[in-house]
């Protein structure tokens, strides 16, 4: 009989996280080489519910498509299906009346802070603080409870269609709204004081994970990730498209690329988004909803075409080859989170394992768009 | 040393800012709703699986047209139809003319995804949402609807 395994002091050993992990917030899996309590090599391993999108968008007709999209990230679904009807209203030509295009972007501003509302929740569950979560539950109730008025989903919206919204907005949904945002800042006070001024939760953040801005160009990071070093980059203000230059908003860029300027990044982006929302309900147009003239069957003429738009997680483009029929020909998903992950290898080598794992939550990742 | 005591009482400081916080809110309104016991209405536009709309004689609106099975992006719509000869008056004479009738109208609910384009590209306004959301079974079958069984329930 042979006596326990011996470990020699300079071993180092491989450590398996994943597929189903909490903290990694779906079926990703991180296989580490570790020495001790530092990650020596990380290697994140993808592909376990790719249920091929792309491919599902080159067999069916466009509007076929869209339930599809929403699919992608089922926490800030509205953006998604945005890009989509962005990209073939542009290809097959078709006008958008101004009330339709308020209303997108009321309902992907909407979209945007329950995003972020929960990926807060979950973030500081990560790092071991269970209450946050409880409340920004709560809080994110109120606004699918709104949407959910309008569209009839919770969650994977089909609510925006070629050429304008699926219906119109009603008085009630403009009273939730309007009640919302008075809420929301009330509520982001309560956490900065409960969550951002914490001596823990800064001590866990600050000066951990650097991600410099090189390594964000390296990997194509966007969104809050390259923003929280020090890029200003945002697909609403760089290359604005619906009707979002007509918005009076800032985009929040903090230099100390590390955990913590991730954070505060989205949480002033929620300030933004609750300013966004606060102008449309102000400017919103009368008028239709859907164009007068809209062609019945959807065929773009032949051509490349390219949509990109800033979503909850950062900037998601379409690149759509059309040969003139009704399905596309190529279809690629470009994903924000798959690039923002892909940096998470380069950056976490030489860290201890719990700093990698808050890392990892402030990457904001959804695994069902990186596998898309 | 003054700042090391300094850092040691504004942490201390915060984590009772934090605790105060989540203190208050024992004494606020209760938000949930213990779900068996009570349940919620759903709004107008919620979106559960499709029902056929009747028209003024009971009979589904619905001419078959067949415009949302082919609207599906799963395919879970199908249905059948015959052709049903009846009598109309032009101009004095009676003809004989044909018309479909639905016979079946099945929805597999466990691929739908419930997206609506079945709603929008009927022109006939025969389908609609309906407001159920208390499905749950073992078996599958018990999620392959026969919508128009459920309309002749509905109305006996």
């Amino acid at each position: 009989m042979s006596g326990p395994i011996q470990i020699q002091p300079d071993e180092t050993f491989i450590l398996n996280i994943g597929p189903q992990h909490p903290a990694t917030h779906g079926v990703l899996r991180i296989k580490m080489e570790m020495d001790g309590e530092y990650i020596v090599k990380a290697e994140t391993v993808l592909g376990y519910i790719h249920r091929m999108h792309e491919l599902m968008g080159e067999n069916r007709t466009y509007p076929q498509v869209l339930p599809n999209l929403s699919r992608l990230d089922y926490l800030g679904a509205m953006g998604y299906t945005h890009c989509h009807v962005l990209a073939i209203e542009r290809a097959a030509g078709i006008e958008v009346p101004e009330r339709a295009e308020y209303i997108r972007v009321i309902t992907v501003e909407l979209n945007r802070i329950a995003s972020h509302l929960f990926w807060f929740g979950a973030f500081v569950m990560d790092l071991g603080g269970f209450t946050p979560l409880m409340y920004a539950i709560q809080d994110r109730e109120y606004i699918l409870d709104a949407l959910e008025g309008i569209t009839g989903s919770r969650l994977t919206y089909c609510y925006h269609s070629f050429g304008g919204v699926a219906n119109d907005i009603d008085d009630d949904f403009i009273k939730a709204t309007r009640a919302i945002i008075p809420m929301m800042r009330k509520s982001l006070k309560k956490y900065e004081a409960l969550v951002t001024g914490n001596i823990i939760f800064r001590k866990r953040l600050e000066g951990i994970g650097p991600i410099s801005a090189e390594m964000c160009r390296k990997y194509g990071a966007t969104g809050a990730v390259a923003r929280g070093s020090g890029i200003d980059f945002d697909v609403r203000k760089n290359e604005p498209y619906s009707v979002y230059s007509d918005f009076d908003f800032d985009v929040p860029v903090y230099h100390e690329c590390d955990s913590l300027a991730r954070y505060m990044v989205r949480m002033d982006e929620m300030e933004q988004s609750l300013r966004i929302i606060e102008q449309g309900l102000d400017k919103l147009p009368d008028g239709p909803i859907m164009p007068a003239k809209k062609p019945k069957l959807i065929k773009p003429p032949v051509g490349d075409y390219y949509q990109a738009v800033e979503t909850a997680r950062g900037s998601f483009g379409i690149r759509l080859v059309s040969d003139g029929t009704k399905n596309a020909y190529r279809f690629k998903l470009r994903s924000p989170t798959y690039s923002n992950m892909s940096l998470f290898d380069e950056a976490c080598e030489g860290m201890l394992l719990m700093d990698a794992l808050a890392m990892l939550g402030s990457l904001d990742l959804v695994i069902p768009e990186i596998d898309r | 040393m003054g700042a090391y005591f300094n850092d040691i009482f504004s942490g201390l400081w915060s984590l009772c800012i934090g605790l105060s916080i989540t203190f208050r809110e024992f004494f606020k309104p209760v938000v949930t709703v213990p779900y068996p016991y009570k349940t919620i209405k759903m709004c107008k536009r919620y979106r559960g699986h499709i029902e056929l709309i009747e028209n003024e004689e009971g009979k589904p609106k619905c001419i078959s047209c067949g415009m949302c099975q082919r609207a599906c992006p799963s395919g879970c719509i199908s249905l059948a139809s015959k052709s049903v000869a009846y009598e109309v008056e032009v101009k004095g004479e009676m003809k004989t003319k044909k018309k479909k009738v639905l016979t079946k109208y099945n929805l597999d609910f466990t691929t739908c995804s419930l997206c609506g384009l079945c709603v929008t590209s009927c022109n006939f306004d025969a389908i609609t949402f309906s407001q159920e959301y208390n499905l749950v079974s073992t078996r599958k079958e018990d999620f392959h609807f026969d919508l128009l069984n459920r309309l002749q329930e509905r109305n006996s």
